[in-house]
């Protein structure tokens, strides 16, 4: 079976992959929030809206489902940030007793709704767990729509997200009321979950908003970057989870889509550059290295100091040093030394500071200290 | 019979969860709880397949290590500096569940591992399991499990109670003093580990979240003192479990579901109705306190208009409300309340301090800077208003969350 | 009798509190055009409160704060306001340009975007305070000194009359405060009015011509000749306000 003509895995990978990139996007905004975890709240919390549309409704429409979704969704959220403005509870237990009592209640409807004869309850199951396999093309079409007033709305409030995130207090001094644009935030997000519900469940559903946007923020230190790749990485996941889970057997595709996308985060978090744990590494073994030069060429500035005609002076004097391991050590940082024109070599062994290293030391405000003695 | 054999069972389970949730809320950990009920999955997976057996003891120390690599792994995240610590926690155990789930879907089909079951958990299959030794059944196994873990959790908190107070509330100190908040913290979270392990498998991983920080947050709501908020929170815990037993029975829905619900509601009846510190309580005493401030304010204003050649503006009856920038019936009702306090008289169309309210003014604004929070008692003697002081000294625990070794 | 005419700014009763506790109590001092002011008092005296009260951040208990005799949220586009340092995340992924172009934003208005025009205002007001070399670095490789350059040029380009800052020293090497305070003088040669919350008492005489004294009520406020004097500072830095029985 060739994967990439199956229809039904081709509208499959389509959703996930509009999933990814509405959700990607979105989450910048909520992670450089330090918000990351409400994601998780929402998702739980959005079972008893569900079941009480079913319940309200029946199970003709799952649109309605979504709306009941959404409701509990925003309704979590705004729980959440009462509790923890007019009590001592702070915001990571508020989340956990939202999240944990929400979704009792929504286990609790669920068994009550099981016992109403005749009622089919197959299509909310799949909110919890997450059914892509059996996406519909109108669920494309749905997320499709979600997506793209997501990004609508991002671009739309662009600078006014920007500057809720970074600075609310001067957000509202210009006469941007963060209230408002907190609650556009907690509504898009709301929108973003509840739409990958049926796609990756309650539980991965956290994963598809956090874990781009950490991996974006390691490539870039602009937003509109970070926000754009993050859209790609969700995209990419989505697509490339799709598209393994249905040629693996019985691999089910929203945990395939999370380990894609925690692949992309190790990738960023291990490679990225400057920020990258790799580079950091290296930068880091480099500054070792160059404090090292610094210190032997301070030692031959002392020395030259110390004679009225600038001399050479021996290995054993610049590292007052007997130990031959030292020396080699030694005598290694100063070819360097003399491959970058700051020492010169006399004879064998023997090195002299010349002006360009002067010149360096004064450079980097080290000249005073390398006239207190040898280092 | 099983009925009271599963009250039983889930009152053990709430008080062996209520014990560390105390400390995890405390330290700002609570959502810690949500990822290692969901990672200890992988664990037990992973242990299974070493075992090929449901039933081995060996399955809940599989688990309890996940927990615990999932606690070092978000440290790990963490200590790179390059996220929060809730994006490291919310990607860290997506990540491991979803290895969880992949490995019982693709491996392990036809074995008894219902990720459903683990998820949403029922208490009402919990008495099921027996521990029957030479042929006498002793009782539901998970009574023993969970009793095991209870006592051990007592153990911990009585034998190390001192070390995790200083390493919640004072971390510096700790280490002065030559406690390991380190290692205080592993302990803590193995703890954590192996009571979600013990208890997700009698009620779900859900419930687990809700039984460890429902009770200890309402506790937190109705004391500061460690040590009633350990008592407390496993009270109120066996009371919402109870409760949450008997509204299922009743209305014939799944029990964790409706523990979880009455925890939560548990939680906003003491937030809403709270004594000193629910939100109708905070409410009611913003008033009393926005009523009693604006007269000190006004008083303030007029003592200190007195004496200037503005005073016939600034506080004449007529003009004062617009320079306190205040409605006419909010400055028509202070005043009255002021006047038939004997502290204002009206005199040539302006407001004027008497000399008891000179004496009265004065005597709170100098105690109001010398003595803090006492000035309010004294206020309540002279001026019978009612106060409650608590809310306002308030005593918030350090964060603690970020260890560095 | 004062002649208000004169003031554009005028604070009047202002009271400030946190439950019942006053945290700013019937403060009113009133400002003249052109002026370069220091709030001055103790920690805890209310100085960044009274800013905050001033500009709508918080809602005061009574009193007015008035701009050309209108409430701050009419004169929005006509004052600027530099926030503490410390109240932001400096790791968020922008860059000093950015961060610059924020203070076009209250005149652009919601939704609207910032064009050509604004960037090149930015780059003027990042050359003005010695900055424009670090136009595209990130914000987290900034010095402490270079930040608040940042937030200066981020309330130049809002291109105000009144200026507020809060705690624009706090933290900042020598050669920067320089920097800071000779902008604000010219800022004030040129007719604008800046209100500064400051901390360290030597340099005021140097720096400000006008000068508020504050501990949570006002002890005296106008030109730095009459009102900051030894008395005064004495009252200031009481610690029991004993203030009322004078």
């Amino acid at each position: 079976m060739n994967v990439f003509s199956d229809y039904t895995t081709q509208i499959v990978a389509l959703g996930a992959m509009l999933l990814g990139i509405s959700a990607g996007m979105l989450g910048s905004f909520v992670v450089l929030k330090k918000e990351a975890l409400v994601g998780d709240a929402i998702s739980h919390s959005a079972l008893p809206g569900i079941c009480l549309a079913f319940m309200a409704f029946g199970a003709k429409d799952t649109n309605l489902f979504l709306f009941g979704a959404v409701a509990a969704g925003l309704l979590s959220i705004f729980v959440v940030k009462t509790v923890v403005k007019y009590s001592k509870i702070k915001f990571d237990s508020a989340l956990a007793i939202i999240l944990s009592s929400f979704f009792g209640l929504g286990l609790v409807l669920m068994t009550y709704i099981q016992r109403i004869p005749n009622s089919n309850q197959a299509g909310m199951e799949k909110f919890i767990f997450g059914q892509a396999s059996t996406m519909l093309k109108r669920e494309v079409y749905e997320l499709l729509a979600v997506g793209v007033v997501l990004i609508i709305l991002i671009i739309l409030f662009w600078k006014e997200l920007k500057l809720y995130v970074f600075n609310p207090e001067y957000a509202d001094s210009l006469g941007f009321s963060t209230r408002k644009i907190s609650f556009l935030l907690s509504a898009m997000t709301v929108l973003a979950v509840v739409a990958g519900l049926q796609t990756v469940g309650v539980i991965l559903m956290s994963a598809m908003l956090v874990s781009p946007a950490v991996g974006a923020r390691q490539w870039t230190d602009r937003l509109s970057i970070m926000v754009l790749l993050a859209g790609i990485f969700g995209g990419l996941s989505g697509l490339i989870g799709t598209l393994i889970s249905s040629s693996v057997r019985n691999m089910p595709t929203g945990p395939a889509i999370v380990l894609v996308l925690s692949i992309f985060v190790l990738i960023s978090l291990v490679f990225a550059p400057n920020r990258g744990l790799l580079w950091r590494q290296i930068r880091h073994y480099q500054n070792v290295k160059s404090i090292g030069r610094d210190k032997v060429l301070m030692n031959l500035y002392y020395l030259s100091r110390q004679h009225e005609n600038e001399h050479a002076h021996a290995i054993e004097a610049i590292c007052m040093s007997c130990d031959k391991k030292i020396e080699k050590q030694y005598r290694q940082i100063l070819e360097k030394l003399v491959e970058m024109g700051y020492a010169a070599q006399a004879q064998k062994d023997c090195y002299v500071i010349t002006t360009e290293g002067r010149n360096h030391l004064t450079e980097n405000g080290l000249i005073k200290e390398a006239n207190y003695g040898l280092l | 019979m099983v009925y009271f054999e599963i009250q039983l069972i889930a009152v053990v389970v709430v008080a062996a969860c209520a014990i560390p949730g105390t400390f995890l809320i405390l330290r700002q950990m609570s959502m810690m709880t949500d990822a290692i009920s969901h990672t200890v999955l992988l664990g037990i997976v992973l242990a299974f397949f070493v075992t090929h057996d449901l039933g081995s003891p060996l399955l809940i120390a599989g688990a309890a290590l996940m927990g615990l690599f999932t606690v070092y792994f978000t440290e790990v995240l963490n200590r790179t500096k390059q996220m929060s610590e809730d994006s490291a926690i919310g990607i860290v155990f997506p990540f491991l569940f979803s290895i969880a789930i992949l490995l019982i879907s693709m491996l392990a089909k036809n074995v008894h591992l219902d990720t459903r079951c683990v998820l949403l958990g029922e208490l009402i299959f919990a008495p099921s399991q027996r521990l029957v030794v030479d042929g006498a059944d002793l009782g539901p196994r998970a009574l023993y499990t969970m009793g095991f873990i209870l006592l051990l959790n007592i153990g911990f908190v009585v034998i190390f109670f001192k070390e995790l107070k200083l390493t919640t509330f004072d971390e510096n100190l700790a280490v002065a003093l030559g406690f390991s908040p380190v290692i205080m913290h592993y302990a803590l979270m193995s703890i954590v580990s192996i009571t979600a392990v013990g208890a997700f498998e009698a009620v779900g991983s859900v419930l687990v979240i809700a039984f460890m920080i429902g009770p200890a947050a309402t506790a937190y709501l109705l004391t500061k003192d460690i040590k009633k908020l350990l008592i407390l929170s496993v009270l109120i815990g066996a009371a919402n479990a109870i409760a949450g037993f008997w509204l299922a029975m009743w209305i014939d829905v799944s029990i964790s579901g409706m523990m979880a619900v009455v925890t939560g509601l548990s939680f906003g009846l003491v937030f809403v109705f709270g004594k000193d510190n629910g939100l109708v309580a905070i409410a009611r005493r913003r008033r009393q306190q926005a009523k009693e401030f604006a007269d000190l304010t006004m008083l303030f204003h007029i003592f200190r208009h007195e004496n200037s050649p503005r005073a016939e503006i600034e506080n004449g009856i007529a003009t004062i409300s617009k320079h306190l920038n205040w409605k006419e019936t909010k400055i028509e009702a202070r005043a009255a309340d002021l006047i038939g306090r004997g502290f204002l008289v009206k005199e040539n169309k302006k407001l004027i301090l008497t000399e008891a309210g000179q004496s009265f003014l004065a005597l709170s604004r100098s105690k109001e800077r010398a003595h803090g929070f006492h000035f309010r008692n004294l206020l309540r003697k002279i001026a019978f208003v009612p106060t409650h002081l608590t809310s306002l000294k308030k005593t918030v625990p350090r964060n603690v969350g970020k260890l560095s070794v | 009798m004062k002649k208000e005419e004169n003031y554009i700014i005028n604070v009047e009763d202002m009271t400030v509190a946190y439950h019942v506790k006053p945290v700013l109590w019937d403060v009113d001092f009133h400002v003249p055009e052109g002026v370069l002011m220091a709030v001055v008092g103790p920690n805890g005296a209310g100085k960044s409160t009274l800013i905050k009260a001033m500009l709508g951040l918080l809602k005061p208990v009574s009193g007015t704060a008035l701009f050309w005799g209108k409430p701050y949220q009419t004169q929005r586009k006509r004052i600027g306001y530099v926030p503490q340092r410390g109240s932001v995340d400096w790791d968020f992924p922008t860059t000093v340009l950015d961060v610059v172009c924020m203070g076009r934003y209250g005149a652009a208005g919601w939704i609207k975007r910032i064009g050509k025009a604004e960037k090149k205002m930015a780059l003027e007001a990042l050359d003005k305070v010695g900055m424009l070399e670090f136009k595209n670095r990130q914000i987290s490789q900034l010095s402490g000194g270079q930040q608040q350059r940042v937030f200066l040029a981020r309330a130049l380009v809002q291109d105000a009359e009144i200026y507020f800052m809060d705690e624009p020293f706090q933290g900042v090497d020598a050669r920067t405060e320089k920097a800071v305070i000779d902008i604000l003088k010219a800022l004030r040669d040129t007719g604008k009015t800046v209100v500064v919350v400051h901390h360290d008492l030597q340099t005021v005489p140097e720096y400000f011509d006008w000068v508020t004294l504050l501990n949570t009520q006002l002890i005296a406020s106008g030109p730095t000749a009459e009102v900051f004097t030894e008395e005064n500072l004495k009252k200031t830095y009481r610690t029991s306000g004993e203030a009322i029985k004078e």
